[in-house]
């Protein structure tokens, strides 16, 4: 038993270490780098709680650890018979009443949280000019993408959430196939997207991405939707105001035909005369959310990554549409070939493909 | 006796389980078909952790490791803990209240055949195209829009398996009430007799949510009905609350045994009484109570608005207190008591922190706006295990040592049993504890793979290395069991020297009658009284000796559950357009009712043992506890 | 207990459904079993409740447009007077009298089976309207209450029937005074779910 403890201690000590090392996770997803109010006040209520509850572990530790090592049989001899004490009314109320504050600390912000989480006043308050004050965004979730819309501007993007740093963004959250949940850790706690109605809550964003070594906040799927949960990504860009009407403006703008030779052979391979992946993806920023299969591309240069997971450039970009079955399983594109007249789509018409959605951009 | 009892060999033995109503024998089937199901569970859980011990590990596809998950979160819920719980509720429970068997010795043997079927029908579902793969919550939208048949297997499996469950439920809660022995008033019941009965209610009351939620499931996808077809009208929110309604009780219903067990644990293992016994039994009642009103606090990101949350927030939080109670009891029955540290008493001893740990977390989450960060996280993941494995199947390890000899006869391995609890104990902390911060650190629960580009790496690595040892520890723990029962050594009635109630006061195992006399129950800790006051037998009696009525064994049992079974096949494959579906349906509800039918029409009044036979048992004759 | 023995109505006990310890255990594990049962009433209750007129957009279907209260009304006064029968059964059980209790019991079994006869042709009309079981959310919680609760009265017949059947020699003991008991206690059990399905599915429905 000692020697247990022993190396109970040591495992601890160890493990105290690895943590330490490893640190707090990636700032674009930990929530124990909160990027944003929300997540900031979720933090506070883990440190309150974990502090509240490092006191009970503290009491609990010091009884346990006297009461094993004092009364050993060992130590006592095989032949002690203790006293048999039936229990102490004094001692059942002392440790019914210190829980009671204990929970009554920690119930007030919890109360208090949950309502200030919850306040959608603000909402659609007009400012002078009759525009809202605060930005509206409804969150479309489908397995496995998600699709923005901004119904104020009349614009609507897909995998990269793109919002100002100095306000209140609400969120209308719905699903259009089976149950999800719309997770971005680093700013705030999730809510569920929802097949039968749509949930409204609000985040702020405190933080601009391009500080962040990848450039972008980590948004997640955090309801089980089937095989490809695990990959249903999205990434969030923040910016500035300034920076997030030139985005907006820029959106609403028909974007130039591509120059380049080879992406315009894209483009026509895009369209209904080609392959017709336009059926599904619209290339134009300008429209409503939850009409389109697909998702949204008019951002598609300035992205990330390649279908929320896939590092982005052309190579894997190709590989993507050659096979998207092998990097999402389950997930709905069709497969190229049989867009293709069931050929195979050649080496050149994935580059040219390639090369013309890389030159889809509203930042540039 | 009838004739029959001198027949053996291994065929007649099979034979006698399959028809046996002995609470006992019915308790060594729990035993073993729950700790099949155990190392099924286990298998699958060392799968999900080789799948995630690395980033984009790819020894699972992303479908097959969704059916992992789910078969690992059901099986290990509905077909290992709490058939483990139950058999060690069957062994023991008669036996601590003095009496002869169940109210129903019938309708137990029943409880057992149909949580059997239910069983071996879910898990069938990985040779028929597919296991179900929605987790074990099975929450509607994803389970309806699930391509195999896997989600019905789930459905109907936990359909019959359920059935099964609250008949034992009702069988324990009769069994309580009616058949204590004299003197054995409710505040003299021994705490795990108390956990028993609160489990039992909850069981009644919580189990029907399920099968309702579960029969609107299988109408949904067999039957075209449009429950959760938001298209036609239908709300996938209701299974959420039907399914948390259960949900949040079955926690309780596999905590509170476990509790009582560890009750049983301290008092026996500090030489001394429960510290505040009536603090202990009205906090099992109140956890038990407050079980059916917090079942919200799983669904806080739902979008139920901020009232609803406030309130299960606060009601969640006060389930603390009890609980808290409950702790502080258990350390103070320590403190002062003679503590031998024995297996059990070991994971007693290890129970304590773990399970603490887990509570606290559980605290963290109920707070609800915290809890948008912690739900559906690895942090979720860390707290339900915690709580589970360091609650409940440290319980259940802890009472295969307890209880074997009184089962069995035998005594497991001391040695061996304390290697397995050190290095399942080690390897549990090792594998969860970590886990609360690989949520923390934004890890989604559920994910059948995760990138190099998260920061998940290091911590998912340890973690996967924790579960080897636990893997370990049970693997010692099966090569003791084998070991104990090839050398046989046979113990007597108080095998551990300080047994207080009155399980410990007869054989180990106990004749097929329990008591050849009813005992009188003078007090709290039984035959500690007696032993105490030198008496020798360690009971009084309530009556004299004289003849004692038994129940028949019946065959009936197996063939209602097998009707089921067959039904099931039937339901089934009803979509799929096949003529023979809806005969086979027929069919095996004509089993199922005909042989319910049976039993109603056929008088079953049971048999005599005689005072003479009695005398020859207890003077050491063995009839053959058989008839 | 002897299934042999013969009792007249001086050596009949007071309470023969609770004389043997097998007949006490049977009536609280059946209570035990109505505790369970209205919790599974309570779950399609509240699943019918929420569903309530709920259906693809454009269904035709209310509750206050399909349900009319007459027929309706006529199978609960049925239900209602064949729980009043079976108490009528079990007065005449208490007092040892067999021959009175089988046909109270008879009555009660013909107007269940009245009420179920009224149930299917019920069903039946609202089929031929195009309400079916498929139709929307709302038929399918409509359905799945109302013929859970005829589901339960016809196993009651079948028990009922069963019971009288096998004892129609023997008579009354202490061995089967509890199970008639206890299938009378359902069929109480049953019309009380029935009380509530009238007042929340149809009165409830018709109002709007």
């Amino acid at each position: 038993m000692i020697n247990g403890l022993k190396k109970w201690r040591l495992f601890t000590l160890m493990a105290a270490l690895i943590f330490f090392l490893a640190g707090c996770g990636r700032e674009e997803i930990s929530t124990l780098i909160p990027a944003g109010g929300v997540a900031q006040d979720q933090f506070n209520l883990l440190i309150l709680s974990s502090v509240v509850m490092l006191f009970v572990i503290i009491v609990v530790t010091i009884v346990y650890v006297l009461a094993i090592t004092k009364f050993r049989r060992s130590k006592l001899g095989d032949e002690f018979i203790p006293e048999q004490v039936e229990g102490s009314a004094k001692l059942e109320f002392l440790w019914t009443a210190i829980p009671i504050v204990l929970i009554i600390i920690i119930a007030i912000p919890t109360v208090y949280q949950t309502f200030d989480l919850a306040d959608t006043r603000t909402m659609d308050v007009e400012a002078e000019d009759g525009s809202m004050t605060n930005l509206t965004v409804n969150v479309i979730a489908k397995l496995y993408w998600w699709e923005f819309e901004y119904p104020e501007q009349g614009i609507v993007t897909a995998q990269e959430l793109v919002v100002p740093t100095d306000q209140r963004v609400y969120f209308n959250v719905v699903s259009a196939d089976v149950k999800h949940s719309f997770w971005i850790p680093s700013i705030g706690g999730k809510i569920d997207a929802n097949p039968e109605n749509t949930n409204t809550f609000y985040l702020t964003f405190d933080q601009e991405s391009s500080e962040l070594e990848d450039g972008v906040f980590y948004g997640k799927c955090a309801e089980l939707c089937g095989p490809s949960h695990a990959l249903m990504d999205f990434k969030v860009k923040t910016m500035n105001s300034g920076d997030f009407d030139q985005w907006v403006t820029a959106m609403q703008e028909e974007q130039p035909a591509p120059s380049e030779e080879l992406a315009q052979t894209g483009e026509e391979l895009f369209g209904q005369d080609g392959l017709g992946c336009i059926a599904c993806h619209a290339t134009s920023g300008v429209g409503e959310g939850n009409i389109m299969a697909g998702p949204n591309l008019a951002t598609f240069g300035d992205r990330n990554r390649v279908a929320g997971i896939l590092e982005h450039n052309e190579e894997n970009l190709k590989a993507w549409i050659r096979d998207p079955q092998q990097y999402k399983p389950g997930n709905q594109m069709p497969d190229v070939k049989s867009l293709n007249g069931g050929q195979d789509v050649s080496e050149q018409d994935l580059d040219a493909l390639a090369a013309y959605l890389m030159s889809l951009s509203v930042e540039q | 006796m009838s004739s029959n009892a001198q027949k053996s060999g291994f065929g007649a033995t099979i034979w006698d389980y399959m028809t046996s109503v002995d609470h006992k024998k019915i308790a060594i089937l729990y035993l073993m078909s729950g700790g099949l199901f155990f190392l099924i569970g286990g298998i699958e859980a060392m799968m999900i952790r080789i799948q995630l011990m690395k980033a984009g590990n790819d020894f699972l596809s992303a479908g097959t490791y969704n059916e992992v998950l789910t078969m690992h979160g059901t099986t290990m819920i509905f077909l290992a803990a709490m058939p483990l719980l139950l058999g060690f509720m069957n062994a023991i429970m008669p036996l601590q209240i003095g009496a002869r068997d169940v109210a129903f010795p019938f309708l137990n043997s029943l409880g057992f055949w149909l949580f059997f079927f239910g069983g071996v029908f879910l898990n069938l579902s990985w040779f028929l195209g597919g296991a179900p793969d929605a987790g074990w919550t099975n929450y509607a939208s994803l389970a309806l829009a699930s391509e195999s048949h896997g989600i019905d297997f789930y459905s109907l499996g936990l359909t019959i398996s359920g059935f099964g469950t609250l008949i034992s439920g009702i069988n324990f809660l009769v069994t309580i009430i009616n058949m204590r022995a004299p003197g054995m008033t409710y505040m003299r019941m021994p705490l795990f007799t108390w956990t028993t009965f609160v489990a039992s209610a909850l069981i009644l009351l919580a189990f029907p949510p399920l099968t309702i939620a579960i029969f609107f499931m299988v109408f949904d996808r067999l039957f075209g009905s449009h429950f959760f077809d938001v298209a036609a009208g239908g709300n996938t929110i209701i299974w959420e609350h039907l399914f948390w309604i259960f949900g949040h009780p079955e926690v309780y219903i596999l905590i509170l045994p476990a509790f009582g067990i560890f009750s049983e644990i301290f008092a026996i293992f500090s030489r001394k009484r429960l510290f505040g016994y009536t603090a202990l039994v009205f906090a099992t009642i109140l956890i038990g109570f407050y079980g059916f009103m917090v079942w919200a606090h799983h669904m806080f990101t739902v979008g139920l608005g901020p009232t609803a949350n406030a309130i299960f927030a606060l009601a969640t939080m006060i389930i603390a207190v009890p609980t808290g109670v409950k702790i502080f009891n258990w350390l103070l029955t320590i403190w002062g008591g003679s503590v031998s540290f024995a297996t059990p008493m070991l994971y007693a001893v290890g129970f304590i922190p773990s399970f603490v740990a887990g509570g606290v977390t559980g605290v963290m989450q109920a707070m609800a706006p915290l809890d948008y960060q912690l739900h559906d996280s690895y942090f979720i993941v860390a707290h339900f295990h915690y709580v589970i494995v360091g609650g409940v199947v440290l319980a259940i390890f802890a009472a295969t040592h307890l209880y074997w000899p009184k089962m069995f006869g035998t005594m497991l391995s001391e040695k061996l049993g304390k290697v397995t609890f050190w290095l399942f104990f080690i390897g549990f902390h090792l594998t969860f504890f970590i886990q609360h911060f690989l949520g923390l650190m934004g890890m989604p629960r559920r994910v059948y793979t995760f990138g190099a580009d998260q920061g998940w790496d290091l911590f998912n690595a340890i973690s996967s290395a924790g579960a080897i040892f636990m893997a370990l520890g049970v693997i010692i723990l099966l090569v003791n069991v084998i070991m104990t029962t090839v050398k046989n050594e046979r113990v007597g009635n108080d095998p551990w020297g300080d047994g207080r109630t009155l399980e410990w006061a007869i054989p180990s195992p106990p004749p097929f009658y329990n008591f050849a006399q009813t005992p009188l129950v003078r007090g709290l800790d039984t035959y500690w009284i007696e032993k105490m006051e030198g008496n020798k037998e360690g009971m009084i009696y309530a009556e004299p000796l004289g003849d004692i009525h038994m129940p028949n064994n019946s065959f009936i049992p197996v063939v209602m559950s097998f009707g089921l079974f067959v039904a099931s096949f039937g339901a089934l494959y009803h979509p799929d357009d096949l003529p023979w579906t809806v005969p086979v349906i027929v069919l095996g509800l004509l089993i199922t009712f005909g042989s319910m039918l049976l039993r109603s029409l056929k008088d079953d009044l049971g048999f005599h043992v005689h005072k003479e036979d009695l005398i020859k048992d207890r003077e050491g004759v063995k009839t053959d506890g058989h008839q | 207990m002897d299934i042999n023995k013969k009792y007249t109505p001086h050596s009949w006990p007071d309470h023969p459904e609770t004389a043997t310890m097998e007949g006490k255990n049977k009536f609280v594990g059946f209570w035990l079993l109505l505790a369970a049962e209205s919790v599974t009433f309570a779950s399609l209750f509240a699943t019918y409740l929420a569903l309530k007129d709920k259906g693809p957009s454009g269904m035709e279907f209310t509750a206050a447009g399909l349900f009319e209260l007459p027929l309706v009304f006529a199978m609960t006064m049925i239900l209602l007077t064949s729980s009043l029968t079976s108490v009528y059964a079990m007065y005449h059980m208490k007092n040892h009298n067999f021959k009175s209790m089988q046909a109270w019991l008879a009555v009660t079994v013909l107007l269940g089976a009245t009420f179920l006869g009224l149930e299917i042709y019920e069903f039946n009309h609202y089929v031929h309207l195009g309400f079916g079981y498929t139709n929307s959310a709302f038929s399918s919680a409509f359905y799945t209450l109302v013929g859970t609760h005829g589901a339960h009265v016809l196993f009651g017949l079948g028990w009922f029937i069963a019971l009288m059947v096998r004892n129609a020699k023997r008579g009354l003991n202490t061995y089967n005074a509890p199970k008639f008991f206890l299938v009378s206690l359902y069929w109480h059990f049953i019309d009380v779910v029935w009380v509530f399905i009238f007042t929340v599915v149809y009165l409830m429905g018709v109002i709007g």
